[in-house]
């Protein structure tokens, strides 16, 4: 098959021609891969915790279903609250590490350090069986800052040849 | 011998081809860059130690005058005065102030160590959409619109959520962007320069328990030199007393004039904590019913014990900016680079080059490393002083009362000490100067160079080389190399 080199071919192509385009829209003249990107900020209606906006960005409208995206983003608020929740055990875990001066971090993770690897598993299931598939790709917000979930629309317009 | 030289010009031939389609890593005849971390090309104004696990701010002469002051003090009270009193008294004495001694360093070196909450800057996509939406709702006008404010209702309160021209974010609810530091810090509290850092959501439980051990500490040596000074006196007289430890004098009037700012703000944190405020929202009055009689604190829990508890014993988030991550400028992964400083500056890279910014990856990336591992020499550049020195005196432009030593215009501590009146119970005797430096503070901020290349308002030329240079790490070949591999996975898909 011709795909292997055609393939290298486009990707020295769309190297050339990315550096080019604008950020957030790449777009060429000879319709490659192209990728843009939807920014889902935080919600601060609920204080300072860590919450995104459940609203369904016109982008993703012909990709994906709003309740499947909203499931999404309600899944990592719960998360996200849950690592936050003030509660017996957070206290507890406050008290020993306060008790230990601090030491006992050496040995083990906080709770809010094992709810992100949850949530880094969670987005890197999310983006195998519903996202890529799509053409999308979850950014873990970690990665962000916790800003905004990043979501990146990825629109193959290959030439044709080499399929 | 001619075979040998086409094979070399072959092998050169593949090698520049390989140069533009894969990593330089992977040419053989680069040079091996070694991976930098992130903090090497981290854009705030903080100084970075032990390869980045220990974060300060930039000044720390402060910071090192408080250690030797208490080092001082407690070594002088364990040699002088603790075998006399083991000795009269009981040998629990030592015990008790050799523990509140290791509680004080402790915690002081977690404050000053520790990122108190520092917010990563913007990628450059998040900035652009950003901007998009604001002149979207600006109507797309072309002059410079007013500073940028969101609202947004949180338990019923109205919070005015402030755009941050460096850090190119909307600040979430009470965070603030320290402009020593030049950081948006979460939670902000203030700049402390006795700690050398500023304190924010993840470092405020340690200042406080510095603080309160602290002034338990010096109440205790205090007590404990009168008492000696006492006890020797019936011994020997009062003046023989003084003379056969002066040390004890030295203490003495170390602990009297430390007592009072320290203990009054011990009593001033402990308002805040359990009326979970910041020092920022309290001199500034946010939430004080003189405001308007619906004006209330929507983050208090509503009782005193939750609020210290919260405070004090809740969840400890991570830090946001993953110091000692490597820049993944040249792994290809599925996840974009995670830290949006690492790309900054790739608008202007993206817009200006070509892809031959990639073998530019290998000579742009000396130039970040001296900008920035200067301040972990200790030494720094004529650039980079240039900062140092314009950055407090613009920071602070109109006309802070503030000597030019104290760089903080925001810490509590620096106006306490100017005042003749004691610490922080008092507030309204400080609030005046304070209040001011931190409008001030907060007009600083919508002043700032609006413009994307202005990330330092004081060292303009400097800041923005710098950061554009930083942006070289990571061109378009780091998302050509990430779109590939979902590309792939998109194609496997649609099989």
């Amino acid at each position: 098959m011709l795909a292997f080199p055609t393939i290298l071919l486009i990707k020295l192509i769309c190297i050339r021609v990315n550096s080019l385009c604008r950020p957030t829209a790449y777009r060429t003249s000879s319709n490659q891969l192209c990728s843009s990107k939807v920014f889902i900020q935080r919600h601060y209606s609920s204080g300072t915790i860590c919450k995104f906006q459940t609203k369904f960005p016109s982008e993703l409208e012909s990709r994906i279903d709003e309740q499947q995206f909203e499931e999404t983003i309600q899944t990592l608020n719960n998360l996200y609250a849950e690592a936050e929740k003030l509660g017996g055990k957070s206290y507890l875990e406050g008290c020993l590490a306060s008790l230990t001066a601090y030491t006992i971090f050496l040995c083990m993770e906080t709770h809010y350090e094992k709810v992100l690897k949850k949530i880094a598993r969670y987005i890197k299931d999310q983006n195998e069986k519903i996202y890529a598939p799509r053409g999308l790709l979850l950014t873990d917000p970690i990665e962000r800052g916790l800003r905004v979930v990043e979501i990146t629309i990825f629109e193959d317009r290959s030439i044709g040849s080499g399929r | 011998m001619h075979l040998g030289v086409s094979e070399s010009m072959r092998e050169c031939e593949y090698s520049q081809i390989s140069t533009r389609s894969s990593t330089p890593m992977e040419t053989p005849y680069k040079k091996r860059t070694p991976k930098k971390r992130k903090w090497e090309i981290f854009p705030g104004r903080n100084k970075f130690y032990c390869d980045g696990r220990i974060m300060m701010a930039k000044q720390t002469g402060v910071f090192y005058l408080t250690l030797i002051l208490i080092l001082v003090t407690c070594g002088l009270f364990f040699s002088f005065d603790c075998p006399f009193l083991a000795q009269q008294l009981t040998p629990v004495i030592p015990v008790i102030g050799g523990v509140l001694f290791l509680f004080v360093l402790g915690t002081l070196l977690r404050t000053s160590f520790s990122d108190p909450g520092v917010l990563p800057r913007a990628s450059p996509d998040e900035a652009a959409d950003l901007e998009r939406q604001i002149d979207v709702a600006n109507g797309g006008t072309g002059y410079r619109p007013p500073p940028r404010t969101k609202e947004v209702v949180i338990n019923g309160q109205t919070v005015k959520l402030k755009y941050c021209f460096t850090c190119k974010i909307f600040r979430p609810p009470r965070a603030s962007h320290c402009s020593l530091c030049d950081n948006c810090v979460e939670r902000f509290d203030h700049h402390c320069p006795w700690v050398g850092n500023c304190v924010g959501r993840r470092n405020y439980r340690f200042f406080y328990m510095f603080i309160l051990s602290l002034s338990f500490l010096t109440i205790f040596i205090f007590a404990f030199v009168i008492t000696h000074i006492i006890l020797s006196s019936h011994q020997n007289g009062f003046l023989s007393a003084l003379k056969n430890s002066p040390a004890s004098v030295l203490e003495v009037v170390v602990c009297f004039f430390s007592v009072w700012s320290i203990v009054g703000l011990s009593g001033f944190h402990t308002y805040l904590i359990s009326s979970n405020q910041t020092t920022n929202e309290d001199i500034k009055g946010s939430w004080s019913s003189k405001r308007g009689k619906d004006n209330y604190n929507p983050y208090s829990y509503g009782n005193i014990f939750t609020n210290c508890c919260a405070a004090l014993c809740g969840p400890l988030p991570p830090s946001l900016i993953d110091r000692r991550g490597f820049v993944e400028a040249d792994v290809p992964q599925l996840a974009p680079p995670t830290n949006g400083i690492t790309i900054y500056g790739s608008t202007q890279s993206q817009q200006s080059h070509t892809a031959a910014a990639t073998p530019l990856l290998q000579h742009q990336s000396s130039e970040p490393v001296i900008l920035t591992t200067s301040p972990e020499n200790g030494g720094t550049l004529p650039g980079r002083a240039s900062l140092a020195l314009t950055g407090p005196c613009t920071s602070l432009p109109l006309g802070q009362p503030t000597p030019p030593t104290s760089t903080s215009s925001l810490s509590c501590h620096e106006a306490a000490d100017k005042l003749p009146v004691h610490g922080h119970t008092l507030t309204h005797n400080h609030s005046n100067p304070l209040q001011e430096s931190l409008f001030q503070h907060h007009f600083l901020t919508p002043e700032e160079v609006p413009s994307p290349p202005g990330m330092l308002h004081c060292g303009s030329p400097m800041g923005h080389s710098h950061t554009t240079q930083a942006g070289f790490y990571d061109p378009a070949s780091q998302d050509s190399l990430h779109e590939d591999s979902v590309r792939g996975l998109v194609k496997l898909s649609s099989v």
